[in-house]
């Protein structure tokens, strides 16, 4: 993948030497469109699989993280500080060459890239779902144990849906840098936007033109997104 | 029925409560008064083990409960708390937070508890607020809420933080009269107030705390015409 970025760089100075100006042509590629569009399903697909599995993963641990339990606390500040200090790209590629040597399973692309990404992203979530929890008011907790409500339920009723409404707009912006993250799976293969825009500058040897097209469909969906969670956001606010 | 023996608090090097032993006896209103940072909450807190106790006991009906084999949270369903600042789940209606202790603490059926919970708030004066949202209210109201959340668990002892404390001067009598009301059932009340009217007029015993002790244990009529302690004296010539 990054051979193909340096051929790119390089050969900018021969199509402008050539041609006295940029020379575009998106007709050549018209036919590979909806090959590269289809990606648009495999990246949302990924990006969503991911998020879910990673903020559940992740509430699970920023429980851990105030447990009194010390080996639980233990266990998650130590799981975050592993994938926070280490390469995403790095996790993904262990995840993907390492599971068939190790246990004998040939994991799809798409598979290892869901796997890493939520592993991934719960450790980033825990930590944000923490805080949120944080910033719970106190006397929440203790309205619901004069209640003798018991500690999970008194979590699960009481104190996440208020933590989560706090942090919904940074979970949402998480979400959105998934989305763009996802295009990593590439490099191991999985069929996502990135991925076909690659294939298709592979097969015809251009390589500006896919492109281009793949980094417009990301940036559409990335605002597209961003604007639809401030939309919400605002409204959410409007009603409190 | 509240016994305490040698019930001592400490936050780190503070020393808050001082061996403080006493009774409360079932039916009986107990006004707690005195100084700001006297202990007053922080006694109130320990009879329900919000706040766990450095040494000594707490009895509730017999049942001790700094013993770490006793169900705190079975004692508890049977002691209401309402706070200064009402705690309400923000995110639950009026009805809702009303019938949640009984429906998910007690277990009872949706339809009794809705019932109950409609009762407790008509005699709140609140039935016409069941289906708003607590942000809707005003303090006085909030408050009221809070009374009835604590009723529905129908328990035997209450016990109250400064329940008027953060109120509106106007909404202030509003809650007093319902509290006035719930004095005349025969229930059990532990009040830490300073509406000194009030004290007088509903308690049947004051509790006069002064730097971590009871300096005074007095019914209203002894304690307000004739106090025996210096600091009481000071105290009363302030407020009154
Ligand atoms: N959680 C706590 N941590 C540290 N100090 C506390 C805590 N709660 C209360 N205190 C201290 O204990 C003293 C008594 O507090 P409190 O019981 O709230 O008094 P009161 O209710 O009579 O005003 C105060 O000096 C207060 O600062
Ligand atoms: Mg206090």
């Amino acid at each position: 993948m990054t051979l193909n970025f340096f051929e790119i760089a390089f050969s900018f100075p021969e199509i402008l030497g050539q041609s006295g100006g940029l020379t575009l042509d998106f007709s050549k590629i018209v036919p590979n469109v909806p090959f590269i569009l289809q990606g648009i399903w495999v990246t949302l697909a990924f990006t969503l699989v991911s998020a879910i599995i990673g903020f559940s993963w992740g509430t699970v641990l920023s429980i851990f993280k105030i447990s009194n339990i010390k080996p639980l606390k233990w266990f998650a500040d130590f799981y975050t500080s592993l994938f926070r200090g280490t390469p995403l790209i790095l996790q993904l590629a262990l995840v993907y060459f390492s599971t068939p040597q190790l246990i004998g399973y040939a994991i799809p692309p798409f598979q290892a890239g869901v796997i890493t990404f939520s592993l991934n992203s719960a450790a980033y979530t825990s930590e944000t779902i923490r805080g949120g929890i944080m910033a719970v008011d106190r006397g929440q907790r203790e309205a619901a144990m004069t209640l003798g409500v018991k500690y999970p339920l008194m979590m699960w009723d009481i104190i996440l849906p208020q933590a989560f409404k706090n942090i919904l707009p940074s979970l949402v912006n998480e979400s959105i840098a998934l989305l763009k993250e996802s295009s990593l799976v590439s490099t191991v293969g999985a069929l996502d936007l990135m991925r076909r825009g690659q294939i298709v500058a592979a097969e015809k040897f251009i390589y500006f033109e896919p492109l281009i097209l793949v980094g417009i469909v990301y940036y559409v969906m990335v605002t597209g997104f961003t604007w639809l969670a401030e939309y919400l956001e605002r409204r959410m606010r409007l009603s409190d | 029925m509240i016994r305490t023996e040698f019930l001592s608090k400490s936050f780190g090097k503070l020393h808050v409560l001082k061996d403080i032993s006493t009774e409360i006896k079932q039916g009986e209103v107990v006004a707690m008064i005195g100084p700001s940072g006297s202990g007053k909450s922080t006694f109130l807190r320990c009879l329900n083990l919000l706040e766990v106790p450095t040494r000594g006991r707490v009895y509730i009906n017999g049942v001790d409960l700094t013993d770490p084999k006793t169900d705190v949270r079975k004692v508890r369903q049977n002691m209401g708390m309402v706070f200064q600042h009402f705690n309400l789940f923000p995110h639950k209606t009026v009805l809702e937070n009303v019938i949640y202790g009984p429906c998910k603490v007690k277990g009872s059926p949706k339809g009794e508890a809705t019932e109950l919970g409609l009762k407790l708030l008509a005699q709140v004066g609140l039935a016409d607020k069941a289906g708003a949202y607590p942000s809707r209210l005003s303090g006085g109201q909030k408050q009221r809420v809070a009374i009835a959340r604590s009723m529905a668990m129908q328990p035997e002892i209450m016990l109250f933080d400064e329940p008027t404390s953060a109120l509106d001067p106007e909404m202030v009598k509003e809650v007093l009269d319902v509290m006035k009301g719930l004095a005349q059932t025969g229930i059990t009340m532990a009040i830490v107030t300073h509406e000194m009217g009030f004290a007088r007029e509903v308690a049947n015993r004051i509790l006069f705390l002064e730097g971590g002790h009871i300096a005074e244990d007095a019914p209203p009529e002894i304690f307000f015409s004739t106090p025996k302690s210096e600091r009481a004296c000071q105290f009363l010539e302030k407020v009154l």
